[in-house]
Parts: C-alpha cells; sequence; structure tokens
C-alpha cells in the first residue's frame, strides 16, 4: 500500500505520516502542492491519495478533478484532510468524487475511520 | 492648518449656508423676471462650487499624503525607501510567526518522535515480565529460568530509569518549545494595531472622497461583488457555530454527507 500525503504546511504532512505509521502504513510519499503532487501520481503507482484543500499552486479540489478525470487515476480512493468547513464545499467535494472528507483539526481515531471505511467500500 | 476632518461627515455648514441662501436669492430673481441677475447668480454659485471642490480634492491629497507618510511607503522619499513600509514590516512580522509556529512545532514533534519508542519499549518489556512474573507465583518456573528472570528484571529496573529520566526531559523540553506563543502573540498583536490603524485611514479617506463627488454631483456605479464560488479555499473558520453555512466538526461533515447519499 503505497500512499501520497499532498499539503503545503510540512507540520502537517508530518504530522499525517505519523498517524499513517501508527496505523501501519509505512511506504508514505510526499508533495507539497497539487502541481508536484500529480506528476507523481501519474508515474508512481500509489494506491491511496490524502490531500489538503487550500494550496499556493493547485488546490486538492483541482487535484481530485484532474485525478477523475485521467484514465489511469480515477478510480483512485482520495481522502481530503482540510481546515475548509463551509456546507457547500463539502458538497462540491463529495460531487467532485471524493471518497472520504476529514476536517481539522482532526483526531487519530477519526483519520483511522475514515480510512477504513474507504477501503471497506473497495474491497 | 489641519482640521479634524475625521469626524466631519457632512460638507462645510459653510458652503451649505451659502448655497441655500444663493439659491434662495437665485428663485426670488428668476420669480421676479430678473434673469440677468439670475445668471450672475448661477456663476456666483459655480464659483462657490468650484472653490469648495478644489479645498475637498486637497483635503483629501493631504490626508493621503499623511497616510503614506504614517505607513511609510512613499517612494520618492530616500529615506523611507531603505527602510521597510509598516505594510512589508507587517508581512515581516506575520512570516516570522509562521517560521516561529513551524519551527516550535517541528521541535516539538522530534521531542514526541525520541520519547515514543522509549515508551512502548518499557510497556512491551513490562508485559512480557509481568507473564513470566506470573509463571513464577504458580510455580511453574524452572531454577535456571528464575535466574535468567533476575538477571532480567534487573536490567529492566536500570533501563527503566534511564528511559524514564530520558522521557522526563523531553516533556521538560517540549514545555520549553512553547515558548514561541509569547513571542509570536505580541507580533500578531502589533500587527492587528496596525489593520485598524489602516482601517481608520481608509475609513476617513472615503468620507471625503464622498466629499468630492458630492461636489461634482458624481454617482458611482460599483461593479457588483464577485460572488465567492464553493470551489475556493477560504481557510479554518473561526466561529463555526455563530455560521449555519459552516460545519462545526466532524460529525456535521459526516452527516451532511450521509444526508445527501454519500
Amino acid at each position: 500500500m503505497k500512499i501520497l500525503i499532498v499539503d503545503d504546511f510540512s507540520t502537517m504532512r508530518r504530522i499525517i505520516k505519523n498517524l499513517l505509521r501508527d496505523l501501519g502504513f509505512t511506504n508514505t510519499d510526499e508533495a507539497d502542492d497539487g502541481n508536484t503532487a500529480l506528476p507523481m501520481l501519474r508515474s508512481g503507482k500509489y494506491d491511496f491519495l490524502v490531500t489538503d484543500w487550500n494550496m499556493p499552486g493547485m488546490s486538492g479540489l483541482d487535484l481530485l478533478k484532474e485525478v477523475r478525470a485521467d484514465e489511469n487515476l480515477k478510480t483512485l480512493p482520495v481522502l481530503m484532510v482540510t481546515a475548509e468547513a463551509k456546507r457547500d464545499q463539502i458538497v462540491a467535494a463529495a460531487q467532485a468524487g471524493v471518497n472520504g472528507y476529514v476536517v481539522k483539526p482532526f483526531t487519530a481515531a477519526v483519520l483511522k475511520e475514515k480510512i477504513e471505511k474507504i477501503f471497506e467500500r473497495i474491497q | 492648518m489641519s482640521e479634524s476632518d475625521k469626524n466631519q461627515q457632512g460638507l462645510d455648514p459653510e458652503i451649505t449656508d451659502k448655497l441655500r441662501s444663493q439659491a434662495a436669492e437665485l428663485v426670488e430673481q428668476v420669480n421676479a423676471g430678473e434673469y440677468g441677475r439670475a445668471m450672475t447668480l448661477i456663476n456666483e454659485l459655480s464659483e462657490v462650487r468650484d472653490q469648495s471642490l478644489y479645498r475637498e480634492v486637497g483635503r483629501l491629497t493631504r490626508s493621503l499624503h499623511e497616510a503614506i507618510r504614517n505607513f511609510q511607503i512613499d517612494p520618492r522619499n530616500a529615506e523611507q525607501s531603505e527602510a521597510l513600509s509598516k505594510m512589508t514590516d507587517a508581512s515581516d512580522r506575520l512570516e516570522y510567526v509562521v517560521q516561529m509556529t513551524g519551527k516550535a512545532a517541528n521541535r516539538t514533534m522530534d521531542l514526541v518522535e525520541e520519547a515514543m519508542p522509549r515508551a512502548s519499549a518499557i510497556r512491551d518489556e513490562a508485559a512480557e515480565l509481568r507473564d513470566e512474573w506470573q509463571r513464577l507465583r504458580r510455580r511453574e518456573m524452572a531454577p535456571a529460568e528464575f535466574r535468567e528472570l533476575y538477571a532480567r528484571i534487573d536490567t529492566f529496573f536500570v533501563s527503566l530509569n534511564t528511559d524514564a529520566s530520558a522521557m522526563y526531559e523531553n516533556l521538560s523540553e517540549i514545555l520549553l518549545a512553547q515558548d514561541f506563543q509569547d513571542l509570536t502573540g505580541q507580533v500578531i498583536q502589533k500587527v492587528t494595531t496596525l489593520v485598524k490603524e489602516v482601517e481608520e485611514h481608509l475609513l476617513s479617506l472615503v468620507v471625503m472622497a464622498s466629499h468630492v463627488d458630492q461636489m461634482t454631483g458624481t454617482v458611482h456605479e460599483l461593479e457588483e461583488k464577485e460572488k465567492v464560488s464553493a470551489e475556493q479555499g477560504v481557510g479554518p473558520q473561526i466561529k463555526a457555530e455563530e455560521r449555519e453555512d459552516v460545519v462545526s466538526g466532524q460529525d456535521d461533515v459526516d452527516d451532511l454527507l450521509s444526508s445527501l447519499g454519500f
């Protein structure tokens, strides 16, 4: 299981990486923006994407749309972990095809639950 | 020469009085058929308007100059262009806050990552020792095994001592790493003060500009503000409980999504 973590703040990437490691996911990579993440996804054979929304270059929502529009990536499970909490946004993300939505600040338990739920649905 | 512009919402009473009396006289003259006199009056009215216009524009530009000087952003002033403008200074300060909080977060995480393996090692070893101890208590242990356990317990006490001390150190350092909050708090307060100052200046400038508009009879048609689309990020919400269009936690998010069938 190879996971890509995307967030423009390195402290958040570190936190998520640690939480994933505690859950047993040790094979993780990081990117600091949608723009750097997309080529990695296209060439990297990732099984799961965890992304923030607000990023300076390409936002998480735009990244999600690019992923869903790509023949080879459209089935990639995507979890959004973000401070964006407006109802309109949550709906927009769901309509764009996100598999899970976690708002910051979040707990380890919530992250675990959402990840497990996503994998349940796939299997 | 400086007048208290800030508190003056309406036009100068001097001007409005003059307008009123001249307008009254104009009506009189027109009604009396004194058209020559009426035209002269119209010229005089026009002059009053022009003079007040120049005065209002002068006030406006002077306030702008004062603001530029106050915020130290005059590009023509050699001294100022060397020093930072207050805005640039404020941006730098906020960047400093981002750096400091980032460093503190990483330092804290470093210390935690050091301590966690020690804690889980203690936990695991204690669990195993407990099992052995239970066996001993049930008299299920051979003497050779007991000697092993004896030594192992001894080793455990030594490493427990070392690890607990190290973790205590880490916890103290974590406490110290929180010292950023005082510094960043001070910096942010300074920037808040600056922002309020800018707002005040802008407001007084707007009042003066409205006087100019009144003088010239200008009506501005401002474009409707662009609506914020759902796709634009707006950052963390700080008053979620008070707003209806914002969720207040993960449970709300889950409810919203399941109510939509996701």
